[in-house]
């Protein structure tokens, strides 16, 4: 197999006493749809944060195309490649849709302060050409029509949405989306399963999720890493995860039932 | 008017920009005929239009919170007075708007170099731990201006010669006003709001917040410096107590009253702020706390701001 997009090798982060995640491992490839699963408390966001550096790992290592990411700030890993979206939604409030957008897209923009002062022939086909594209993705996701509107005034969905494409925007090889489908209705998580495949093909990237709903990981994953207290304690198709006495017993107890782990 | 200079390259807001120089100079040929008192009061709002205008980048912009603006005000007022003090005499009178616009200039410099020095150390601070240390700053610049006997010490820099016309000052507001709009009015510009809003989520957007508040604290500073240059050379007379954290304040003051963020909005705050102690004047010695109650009147009734008029939405103004 071709070298894997990013690479967790036995990543640990200690915070003080607590070892929040341990000697983690995994292997994330191109294009792949992948979800980290556990319960509350299981360390998946701080395994989000390591890989996005906001956190650095007490131990191990993190590759991503092959380079080590150790010390890497966030923002420059957004221009390797890695773009998130947040659990409690963080879009810039005072900010249109559309801005949103282009604030995301400034890292990829030739042009800079001097262009701006100077506001010559070519900063407008830039920004033009920024804005085009910005309302493009916007319109893949049917945001298009709310362009102007203050991003904080969006319905809750929407605003879930808009912080992919804001994430997309960044022109990612891998999205990380944490809880996309906290607090929606069955319709809406539906839907969302349809846009996560739709992304995945569409801009040809890979998707790793951490999701609390398992109608929607089983539904869409081909693949699954279990975390329980920081450590994984499975990993494999969604087939598997399904039958795997250890994930049951981390999500029911040990009191195994005949019951799938089913809206945990 | 701006048909003589290549109408091609000069669109919209570079329009306005030429627009706003020329009409002060225009009004500025004209001055010799107004009231002194008018004048006087009319360059006061011009500079405190730009330190306004330029403290809304680093506050209301940028979402920081800085307190040392009167500090920087402070470098780039001796610095340009020093110069000039120093140079004029050696040099013929014809040369005299050069002299200003280098002292200006190297002024402004001096201060966006304090800026960097500020806004470097101080990044890893925000709200309240930031404008303290920027308070020091402001506090250690007034300090260490009473204790130079080269600029006068405690008892100020004399004869500073009188160079500010209304011209000038205008002129410079209206590049001060430009050159913050433009800057956050573009692509790259939307970075400073998204720092102001979230810098978590601007970072993982491939935002430098770093940079970006360097950026913000140097051009702040930089057109503070300039503010007082003009300053300097408009009241012919520094003293180091005319800098102190009060001065802060009111900068401060007219920025969250103008909206944070809404350079229209700052700019008209400016201008009420600096008349509003005059226009109080015959109250005597009433008038300060007429001055407070009013601040606190309008800042209940428009906790957002006078003018919060949405930003301009979508593409830079063409």
């Amino acid at each position: 197999m071709s070298q894997p997009l990013l690479k967790l090798d036995s990543a640990t982060i200690r915070f003080g006493g607590l070892t929040a995640v341990s000697n983690f491992s995994l292997e994330v490839n191109p294009s792949e749809l992948i979800g980290l699963i556990g319960p509350n408390g299981a360390g998946k966001t701080t395994a989000f944060n390591m890989i996005t550096g906001v956190y650095q790992p007490t131990e191990g290592h993190i590759h991503l195309n092959g380079r080590s990411i150790a010390g890497v700030k966030p923002h420059d890993l957004t221009r390797q490649g890695i773009a998130r979206t947040f659990q409690n939604i963080r879009l810039f409030g005072s900010l249109s849709v559309i801005d949103n957008v282009r604030a995301a897209m400034q890292l990829h923009c030739k042009h800079g302060v001097r262009a701006s002062l100077w506001r010559g022939s070519r900063f407008k086909s830039l920004e033009k050409e920024v804005e085009t594209r910005a309302l493009e993705l916007l319109d893949i996701f049917k945001l298009g029509s709310l362009r102007d509107e203050d991003a904080k005034s969006l319905p809750y969905g929407d605003q879930r949405r808009l912080e992919i494409v804001r994430a997309l925007a960044t022109r990612p090889k891998l999205l990380l989306l944490d809880e996309p489908a906290a607090g929606m209705n069955p319709t809406e998580k539906e839907e969302l399963m349809h846009l996560i495949r739709f992304i995945k093909d569409k801009f040809q990237i890979a998707v790793m999720l951490v999701e609390h709903d398992m109608t929607v990981v089983m539904g869409i994953c081909e693949r699954i890493a279990v975390l329980e207290y920081g450590i994984k304690i499975a990993e494999g198709a969604p087939q598997q995860i399904q039958r795997d006495p250890k994930v049951i017993a981390a999500y029911l107890g040990t009191e195994t039932d005949k019951e799938e782990p089913g809206d945990a | 008017m701006s048909s003589s200079l290549n109408p091609s390259s000069i669109t919209g807001a570079k329009r306005w920009l030429i627009a706003g120089v020329l009409l002060a100079v225009v009004v500025s040929m004209f001055s010799t005929q107004f009231n002194r008192y008018y004048l006087g009061i009319l360059v006061d709002i011009g500079i405190n239009i730009i330190l306004a205008v330029s403290l809304n980048l680093i506050n209301g912009h940028t979402g920081q919170f800085s307190l040392g603006h009167a500090g920087f005000m402070a470098v780039g007022g001796y610095t340009a007075a020093k110069i000039s003090l120093v140079i004029s005499p050696m040099l013929p009178p014809a040369l005299q708007p050069v002299i200003f616009l280098f002292a200006l200039v190297a002024g402004g410099a001096l201060a966006a170099l304090a800026g960097l020095g500020v806004g470097v150390p101080s990044l890893r601070l925000r709200g309240d731990y930031l404008a303290i240390v920027t308070l020091g700053f402001g506090e250690i610049i007034r300090v260490v201006v009473q204790n130079m006997e080269s600029v006068g010490a405690a008892s100020g820099l004399k004869g500073i010669p009188k160079y500010t016309t209304l011209g000038w000052t205008f002129g410079l507001a209206a590049l001060t006003i430009y050159f913050v709009s433009a800057l956050v009015n573009s692509t790259y510009g939307r970075g400073f709001i998204a720092v102001s809003d979230d810098e978590v989520a601007a970072s993982s957007m491939g935002i430098n917040p770093v940079r970006y508040k360097v950026t913000a604290f140097v051009t702040g500073a930089f057109f503070a410096g300039i503010a007082g240059g003009l300053y300097a050379h408009h009241k012919q007379f520094l003293s180091p107590t005319g800098f102190d954290f009060l001065k802060s304040i009111d900068i401060v003051v007219m920025v969250i009253l103008g909206g944070m963020g809404r350079t229209a909005g700052v700019v008209v705050a400016a201008i009420i702020l600096t008349l509003l102690p005059e226009v109080l004047r015959q109250f005597s010695e009433y008038r300060m706390i007429i001055y407070s109650l009013l601040i606190i009147v309008l800042m209940m009734a428009r906790p957002q701001g006078l003018f919060t008029w949405t930003r301009k939405k979508g593409g830079a103004p063409a």
